[in-house]
């Protein structure tokens, strides 16, 4: 009986550990959350979505900066989308263990990992210096380079999770390789490889490092892709850095409205994959 | 006063067949019968010399086999003994894995597919395949059946439903699903979701039909079904059946294969393999004296 005591004993004590840590982790969350809640709501009136940016002391919004970040966001998808479910299709249906395939995966993995502010300085070298000024085009290109390896990587795991069963039954029937993927693999992973797309639109939302450099910012109401544009997270840095109550206020509520938002794609995309377990 | 012996017949509930050992099934021709037979069937597929190697092991050491237009046959042997292999050869579906390859000659009414000319997704069209775990694809029962259809003819909407229904039927699975053809074909059960997958190799119109153990993972209901299934498609395919379960190798096949590490023992009508096997070890194996 000794032994069983001492097993009950060990399993008491790591379930509590890991219980602390758990609680610790969930209470800083919602430090932050409640923090920002208390903080941002009453930035949150008409004019925080209906008015660009102000000076200091006059009454104004983040409309321009909304605008701005997601014009940007839905940019980097529509690029990043694709770019990262045909790699991630091919490293996980063509690639057959190649060299190729091996590079390709190191390099994005190295990518996923790679600090945003050099993804920002980067892409400020290639377009920025060589287009003389910032834009939202340089913006939306250094998002798009953070989003494609998150694609990548989720798509290729997301087909890779397909039973081979299921291809060999698709491939015994004459299907051609590329209708295989099409119209069976993809069928199988759609939730897995949409809740990816997801996941990286929540992540290059709230990216800051990457725009200061690029999209840099813009007080003014702007929907010139050729010209600087404001987004949520640089006027967040700027505006609460600053010593203007006023800025600090809105700042808050910007800091609110990406939280929301992020905290709402990362639940959506649980949905996504709940419902795809559903429906087996 | 007359008493009428009747039948007990029950629609709904197939009667449960008594398991038998081979020796004391029903009546089954004799071996001159059975011979005569094989000499009316014609040789479908003619098997020279293969070998298999997955990357340098040698997985079939030289199999030559002929298996004859609507019969059976059946693949026995120990697990890890080739037939699988063998059957994965038939319609080269091994080629979606690098480091396996096949040589020697496998000849489909005369022609050699392993030949690399020879275009894999128009051999695959014209050999189904059924695979031991249902596979149905993720998409509604009708499009689990129509996919294959789709791929190779262009039918207009009613011809298709027709293909579909007949698909359906020859699997003995229309009247179960003919209400929710619509719905996805994960949420039939397991034997319904394996006679889907054999309705959706039916429904191709293949010339041979290979099965990788249909039944192991179905209960005796659904393995019945299935049984009687082969039985009745035998008279327009070509059938190759992989199977663990000696039962059925003697009661649903016309010829039986036995492989022994890679090799073809002994190959024969099942009415000799099941009562006078030549090779000792067939004798060992069927049975159940192996070790």
């Amino acid at each position: 009986m000794n032994i069983y005591a001492r097993r009950r004993a060990t399993n008491f004590a790591i379930l509590s550990l890991s219980l602390l840590a758990t609680a610790a982790g969930l209470l800083v969350l919602f430090l932050i959350l409640w923090s920002l809640l208390r903080h941002g709501v009453p930035a949150l009136s008409l004019a925080f979505f209906s008015q660009s940016t102000p000076a200091p002391g006059n009454v104004g919004g983040m409309i321009n900066a909304i605008y701005g970040s997601a014009v940007m966001t839905v940019v980097a998808t529509l690029v990043g989308a694709p770019v990262g479910i045909l790699t991630g299709t091919y490293l996980a249906e063509f690639s057959r263990g190649s060299h190729l395939a091996q590079v390709v995966r190191f390099i994005n993995d190295i990518l996923l990992s790679a600090p945003s502010i050099v993804v920002g300085l980067f892409v400020y070298e290639v377009m920025v210096v060589r287009m003389g000024h910032f834009s939202a085009w340089a913006g939306a290109a250094s998002l798009t380079i953070i989003f494609v390896p998150v694609v990548v990587r989720t798509t290729e795991n997301m087909l890779v999770l397909v039973p081979a069963s299921l291809r060999e039954a698709a491939v015994a029937l004459g299907a051609p390789r590329w209708k295989v993927v099409v119209m069976v693999v993809y069928r199988a992973a759609v939730q897995g490889v949409l809740t990816g797309v997801i996941l990286a639109v929540a992540r290059v939302a709230g990216e800051s490092a990457p725009l200061l450099f690029t999209a840099l910012n813009n007080q003014f109401w702007s929907t010139d892709m050729n010209a600087p544009m404001a987004n949520l997270p640089v006027v967040i840095f700027q505006f609460a850095l600053s010593p203007y109550a006023d800025w600090q206020l809105l700042a808050w509520g910007g800091a609110l409205l990406i939280t929301l938002t992020i905290l709402g794609l990362n639940i959506f995309a649980r949905l996504m994959a709940s419902w795809s377990s559903f429906s087996k | 006063m007359t008493y009428e012996i009747q039948p007990i017949e029950t629609s709904a509930s197939p009667r449960p067949r008594l398991i038998q050992m081979p020796a004391v099934e029903p009546p089954k021709p004799t071996v001159a019968q059975a011979k005569e037979a094989a000499d009316q069937a014609q040789a479908k597929v003619e098997i020279k010399d293969l070998r298999f190697y997955y990357k340098a092991y040698e997985a079939l050491k030289g199999i030559n086999l002929t298996l004859h237009d609507k019969r059976v046959t059946a693949f026995i042997g120990p697990s890890g003994c080739g037939k699988s292999t063998l059957l994965r050869v038939l319609n080269r579906i091994y080629e979606l894995y690098p480091d396996q390859r096949a040589t020697g000659e496998v000849l489909v009414d005369g022609q050699d597919i392993l030949d690399p000319r020879q275009d894999l997704n128009l051999l695959r069209a014209r050999i189904g395949m059924v695979f031991q775990k249902p596979t149905p694809f993720p998409m509604s029962i009708y499009d689990n059946v129509a996919f294959g259809v789709r791929l190779y003819e262009r039918l207009g909407p009613r011809r298709l439903d027709e293909r579909v229904e007949e698909a359906l039927r020859r699997a003995a699975l229309w009247d179960e699903v003919k209400d929710k053809l619509r719905e996805s074909g994960l949420s039939l059960s397991g034997g319904q979701q394996q006679r889907l997958c054999i309705a959706r190799a039916v429904a191709v119109k293949p010339e041979i039909l290979l099965l990788d153990e249909p039944a192991s993972a179905l209960d005796p209901i659904s393995t019945q079904r299935i049984e009687e299934l082969i039985a009745d498609l035998k008279s327009d395919y070509c059938i190759v059946i992989v199977t663990h379960n000696m039962q059925q190798a003697a009661r649903s096949s016309d010829y039986t294969a036995f492989m022994y590490l890679g090799q073809m023992i002994e190959f024969d009508t099942t009415e000799t393999i099941f009562t006078h096997p030549k090779e000792r070890q067939t004798e060992d194996y069927i049975t159940g004296r192996f070790g």
